[in-house]
Formats: structure tokens, sequence, C-alpha cells
């Protein structure tokens, strides 16, 4: 027998062969101060930290105000993202700007860090004219094509498998930047998380896979989502990198992310990454997750806010007072009332736009049924509902 | 011409291709091609042209299996010609993700009865990159070929027409060859073209019908269908592998009845050419659309609704359908759930007795 043969029987994983979970990296303790010894390759500087703190932030005061502006009736869905902020900032930081984002509709805050403004997001969730996707789709729906950040869509997972051809063609035009995709554990269920993952590792493609396990897929929590070892413990089973990390501490994502995209161009690999943290809001303003988990439990996990925890490590390196945070509140509370406020005004896009962008040339049948829309609105401008004609 | 398909004659292009595309082309640089080297040719051509293009599926490294890709990857490479595991979502979704910067992935389902769990991908994703994103992505340079139909022995999985799940997508373009120049031509034009495109292959004929098929590159245009046969009696409307049935049907209610039959192909469903067979209705007075997918929501019951608004009072007989039956494809059966020549002559014959 040679060593890749033997004559026990022998089954792995599972009840009969537990394994131990991956263990799960961080830097800073749950107060925010450095754990000592902890490996940190890629040390975040003044600017940087100051820049990821400052947008976490700005993603707390936009996702409060424009939740209410939502509640108000002022537009019809929002999705927050508390809990989640230092995952998403954190990994949006270690990316180069080259690096296309696909993401899966929670990760807005990859976006503001990019420098897409309180006001992109509010044009959208009004559903404008200045809105990408031209008042087309629902709130959220963001997308920027200057920020290489492509549209979210909805459908659960489907972005994944994008993310691995767009890392691909990438890969053969020569550019040294990588993919990076976000999902949460609920739609690592979804059969295009396994193409994806096979497909990037057999295909070679440089993406990085960042799972934001926030333990709730709406009201299923992940217990009852997966067994074995979370989405980390099925990278290596597809031949890729894996690795989990605090997704409170962003010190910690942002180092995990950094070497990622590292690794994933020197090998030209995919590398996952499962960031563990909490979806400390409800899914969105259509759900009420007090329905399904506790007070109790909620309570402990805003407690644990990542802002706070960043926000004392900056403050212990001496890059941060009270001062510099009551102005960057006040100032990011003033932008985002006044962007939704310019926004609500904007007008919404014409009649005309129902049929454009279908296909890249209009074609004879919706050149006809725009003819028809665009008659039916002349016979009744009711019908209009605040649209116009042009 | 030659070796005609089992089931009908080979077809006749009363329209000229689409030659100011064509460079230094004539009409003595054509060879006799089947499908099946008519699609392999343009793969050639379309890698040759375009740096950027990628083709890409289940065994297609090799030649896949009806060996439409063979020689590709010796003369492309493996990054460009390649075999991806199998996943039929996996392989529709990385050629999304590849357009959408800037490539012109050119994907193979191996069969079209397994395309279904790509179906997310085409009607949420691909179908829908351009309009949601307000015009700032799209994936159009992608084209997802998939060879469908009857074939003699394929059951219920190897036999399927699945086009009319798709011409239901606005977004996606829908295109079906009825032989070889044909699909050389639009196979070109819709990897070209700047919306994604589902490519279904009559997999009947990529060996049993071969035409004098150009050498150089062409296209024809997507959207417009070709007059196969002139006729003043009755119009009959088919796609792919259909259209030689028609065409024989044709030829045996001319010879018995003195009927005169025109046949359109109608090459691309979505968008389809109204107009074409508008004009040709106007004139015949009768309709006649025949597939061999159910007859149930199928792509002809859209072909009579709009002609039967458009030519109403031009109508000389209800527009007829001649079409699979509604019941999964049945193997043993094959013969009679297939709308045959014989069917498609029968419903001709009614048509212009009524």
């Amino acid at each position: 027998m040679d060593e890749h043969e033997s004559d026990r029987l022998c089954f792995i994983g599972g009840a009969l062969s537990p394994s131990q979970p991956a263990s799960c990296y961080r830097t800073l303790d749950s107060t925010g101060a450095c754990i000592e010894d902890a490996e940190v390759p890629h040390d975040i500087d003044e600017n940087m930290a100051l820049r990821i703190y400052e947008t976490m932030v700005k993603l707390q005061t936009m996702d409060v105000i424009f939740y209410e502006a939502q509640r108000q009736g002022r537009f019809s869905f929002f999705m927050t993202s508390n809990g989640e902020e230092a995952t998403i900032i954190g990994s949006a930081a270690a990316l180069s700007d080259e690096d296309h984002i696909f993401s899966q509709y929670r990760e807005h805050g990859a976006l503001l860090y990019r420098g897409f403004s309180f006001l992109d997001m509010a044009h959208q969730c009004f559903g404008n004219m200045r809105g990408h996707g031209k008042g087309r789709q629902m709130p959220i729906h963001y997308g920027s094509k200057v920020h290489n950040f492509q549209t979210v869509s909805a459908p659960l997972a489907t972005q994944l498998p994008h993310a691995v051809g767009a890392a691909y063609a990438l890969k053969l035009q020569g550019q040294k930047a990588v993919t990076a995709v976000y999902f949460g554990e609920g739609a690592a269920s979804e059969g295009d998380f396994h193409a994806a993952l096979n497909f990037a590792a057999t295909l070679s493609a440089p993406v990085l896979f960042i799972c934001r396990n926030n333990g709730w897929a709406i009201s299923t929590p992940a217990t009852e989502q997966y067994k074995g070892d979370g989405i980390v413990g099925r990278g290596p089973s597809y031949g890729i990198p894996s690795v989990r990390v605090d997704g409170g501490d962003v010190r910690a994502v942002y180092n995990a992310t950094a070497e990622a995209r590292r690794t994933a161009l020197e090998h030209t690999c995919p590398v996952l990454i499962e960031a563990m943290s909490y979806r400390s809001g409800h899914h969105s303003t259509s759900d009420d997750s007090s329905r399904y988990r506790t007070a109790e439990e909620m309570g402990v996990w805003r407690a644990r806010d990542p802002a706070t925890r960043f926000h004392n490590f900056i403050v212990g390196r001496g890059w941060w007072d009270a001062d510099r945070e009551r102005q960057l509140r006040v100032d990011s509370r003033k932008q985002v009332v006044d962007a939704l406020t310019e926004a609500q005004k904007g007008a919404k896009p014409p009649l005309s736009e129902l049929f454009t962008d279908v296909y890249a040339d209009m074609p004879w049948h919706l050149r006809e049924q725009a003819a028809e829309a665009h008659a039916h609105a002349e016979r009744h401008p009711d019908s209009l509902h605040g649209i116009s004609l042009k | 011409m030659a070796p005609a398909s089992p089931r009908g004659a080979s077809t006749s292009s009363a329209q000229p291709l689409d030659t100011k595309r064509v460079p230094g082309a004539s009409a003595a640089d054509t060879k006799p091609t089947n499908l099946c080297s008519a699609v392999n040719d343009a793969l050639h051509i379309a890698l040759e042209q375009n740096p950027r293009a990628l083709c890409f599926g289940e065994d297609v490294g090799f030649g896949g299996v009806f060996r439409c890709t063979v020689g590709l990857f010796d003369r492309f490479g493996r990054d460009r010609v390649f075999n991806t595991p199998l996943s039929e979502q996996g392989i529709v979704g990385f050629g999304i993700g590849a357009a959408a910067m800037g490539a012109t992935p050119v994907a193979e389902i191996q069969f079209a009865d397994y395309i279904f769990p790509a179906i997310d991908q085409i009607v949420n994703e691909a179908a829908k990159y351009r309009y949601r994103s307000g015009g700032d992505f799209h994936c159009g340079g992608l084209t997802v070929r998939a060879p469908y139909g009857a074939v003699g022995h394929g059951g219920h999985y190897h036999s399927q027409s699945p086009e009319a799940f798709f011409t239901h997508v606005p977004g996606i373009k829908v295109v079906v060859p009825s032989g070889p120049k044909e699909a050389k031509g639009l196979l070109l034009a819709s990897i070209a073209d700047p919306d994604p495109v589902i490519f279904f292959e009559a997999k009947m004929l990529y060996r049993t019908v071969v035409e004098d098929v150009p050498t150089g590159s062409y296209t024809i245009p997507l959207g417009q269908a070709r007059i196969a046969r002139t006729g003043g009696d009755i119009t009959l409307v088919g796609w792919g592998q259909q259209v030689a049935v028609l065409e024989r049907a044709a030829a045996m209610v001319r010879e018995v009845d003195g009927i005169e039959c025109e046949v359109i192909d109608l090459r691309t469903l979505l968008p389809w050419d109204r107009d074409t067979v508008e004009a040709s209705v106007n004139k015949t007075g009768r309709l006649l659309v025949s597939h061999e997918a159910p007859v149930t929501s199928g792509f002809g019951a859209e072909v009579v609704a709009a002609i039967s608004r458009r030519c109403f009072l031009r109508l000389e007989a209800p527009p007829m359908r001649v079409c699979g039956y509604d019941t999964p494809f049945p193997l043993v059966f094959e013969p009679l759930y297939v709308p045959s020549a014989q069917r498609v002559a029968d419903a001709i014959r009614d048509s212009c007795r009524f």
C-alpha cells in the first residue's frame, strides 16, 4: 500500500469524525485594544484608518436617516448594514480601485468608501432620473461604472459566477486586478455558490469570495442553513485558500482581504474569506426580526458595535478625539438630510426611458409599444403619475 | 447542395447573404459544408478576428460532443478555448461576468434540454444587465449556443425545442438557423451583436445537410426573415430544422394539389420579422406556423396572434399551428409527435379548403 491507501475503513467529516472548526482571525479585542503579537502584515496607517472610520460613521448615519425616511413613506424600501460595517468597509479598503466589486445587497458601505455619495444613493432610492438604473428598480439596487461596482441584483448568489468570469477576463487582459464578490451565508446555499467556487478554482480566476456570515438569512439562523464548519470549511474542498475572520474587527478584515488579494494575484487563484458578524438590524424595512429572535440576543450584539470598537482603536493611537467625532457626526447628518431633500425633488425619468436599455438598439416591437404607451398617456394624462412624456 | 435531410428537402435561399461584409467574397469562394462545420468555421473566424473572444463549455476543449469546437483548442490555446466544470448555471454566469469586462464569450450548453439550470442566469441576469444599470453595464458580448430538436432517438432529454421559454424574455435575442449557410452567417452576427444571444442549433442537421457555404467571413442580419420559397396560396412559417419540413410539405401539396406555398424561415425569433410575414400573409391570405415544441404557448402562438391582428380582414382561413403535442418528448412515438411534412400538408389542405 502506498501512503494514499489504507486498510482502515475510515469515514471523514460529519458525526463520525468531527474536526476542529477553523479558527477566527482577529487583531483587536472586543474593546478595540490591540491583541498582543497578532499577525498584522498590512498595518493600517493614520490616513487609511480615518478614511475607514469616517466611512463607518457615514454609513451608520445614512442607515439611520434613510431607514427613518423609508418608515415615513418617502420611498418604498431600505436595507441597513448595522453590525457588518467593519466587514464591508474593512474589505473594501483592502481593494484597489481597479478591482471590480460584485455585491449582494448590503454592501453600500463599499460604495461609500469608493466615493459614491449620499446623493447618488438617494437618487437611486427615490427612483429618479439621476439614480443608477433610471428609476427602474427598487431602492438599494445601486451600481456605479466609475466606481467599478456592478449593479446590485436581488436574486441570491447569481453574482458569484459573474465575478469568476470577470476575474478570468481581467486575467486574460493582463490586468493586475481582482474581482471581489460579497454574499451572505444564506446565499452560499444556492447552486451558483458551488458553481462559482468550482469554476474559479478550476479556471484559476483571481476572485475574492467574501462571505458575510451575519448569522441570519431573513429569519433562518445559520444553524439551519448548513452543517459542517460554516462557509470557510467548504473552501479547501474546492481547492481554494480560505480564512475565517472576525467580521467586527476592521483591522483583521482589512488584513485578511489584503493578504487574499496578494495571494489571488500572485498565485492566480481564488480566495475565500468568511467574515463572522451579526445582522444587528432587521433584514430589510419589510422585516421585523423581533418575531424570530430575542431582544437579548440583539442587545448583546448591538453592544458590540464594530464602529465603536474601531473608534477606540484610533483614539488609542491618538488619531481621533471627541471634537472630530462630534464634527463628523454633525456634518454627516447634514449631508444625508440634504441629499434626501434634493433627491426627493429629482425628476422621475420620462416615459420614453421605460423602453430604452432593454437592447443596445431599440427593436421594432419596443418602438411600437413605446408609441402605444405614449399615445395612451397623452389620452389619459392622469396615468402618468408625475412622469413626463419625454 | 446536397444530401437532403431524412425529413426534408435541402434549403434554398431566395435572398442573398449580406455580402457587403464579406471581404473579397464571390460566388466562387464556397465549399460544401455541413452545419457542424459551418458552426466550427464561424467560431474559428470569430476567435481569429476578435482577440477577446472566448469559447467554453462542457467538453469543448477536445472538440465538443458534436465536434463543433474541433481544432479551436489547438489553434487558439487553453486560455481562450476551455472545458468548464459540469454546471450550466456556472457556464452562463461565467460568460455574463466575462462579457461585463468586455470579453466576447461564446458559451456552449451541450444540449438545449440542459439549459434550464441556467435559466435564472439568462432571465434574471443576462437579460436585465443593461436595463437595470440604466445602460452603464451590459453583457452584450455573450452568445450561448445550444443544440436543440428532434433527432430520431433522443427521448425526453435530447430532443426538446425550448425556444419559446426564451422569446418571453426581454433583453435577449433568440436565433435559430435553418441550415449550414444560415448558421455560419447568423452565428457570426450573433457573436458580434451588442446584446446577449441564445443560439439554437438544429442538431439533426449537423451532419445531414450539406450546402455550398462561403468560406470567408459574412454575417446575416438578426431580426430579418428569409423567404425560402415563394408562393401565392398560403404562408408557412418555421425556423431551424422545421423549415426543411415545411419545404417538403410545400413540394407535396404543389405536386398533388397544385397549391403554391410561400415558406418563411424566421431565423430570429426575438426580435422576429413581423413585416415579412405580414406582407406574405397579405398576399396569400393564409397562415400556418409549425414548430417541434409543444403547441401550447409555443412561439407559433405569438406569430398567429400578431398576424391575426395585422391581417384580420385579409385572412381567408383561421391561422393554423402544426406543432409538437403537449406531452413530454416521447421516444417511440417521435414520428407521430413531430409535425411531419404529412401533417403539415394535411393542414395546408384544410386551410385552403376552409
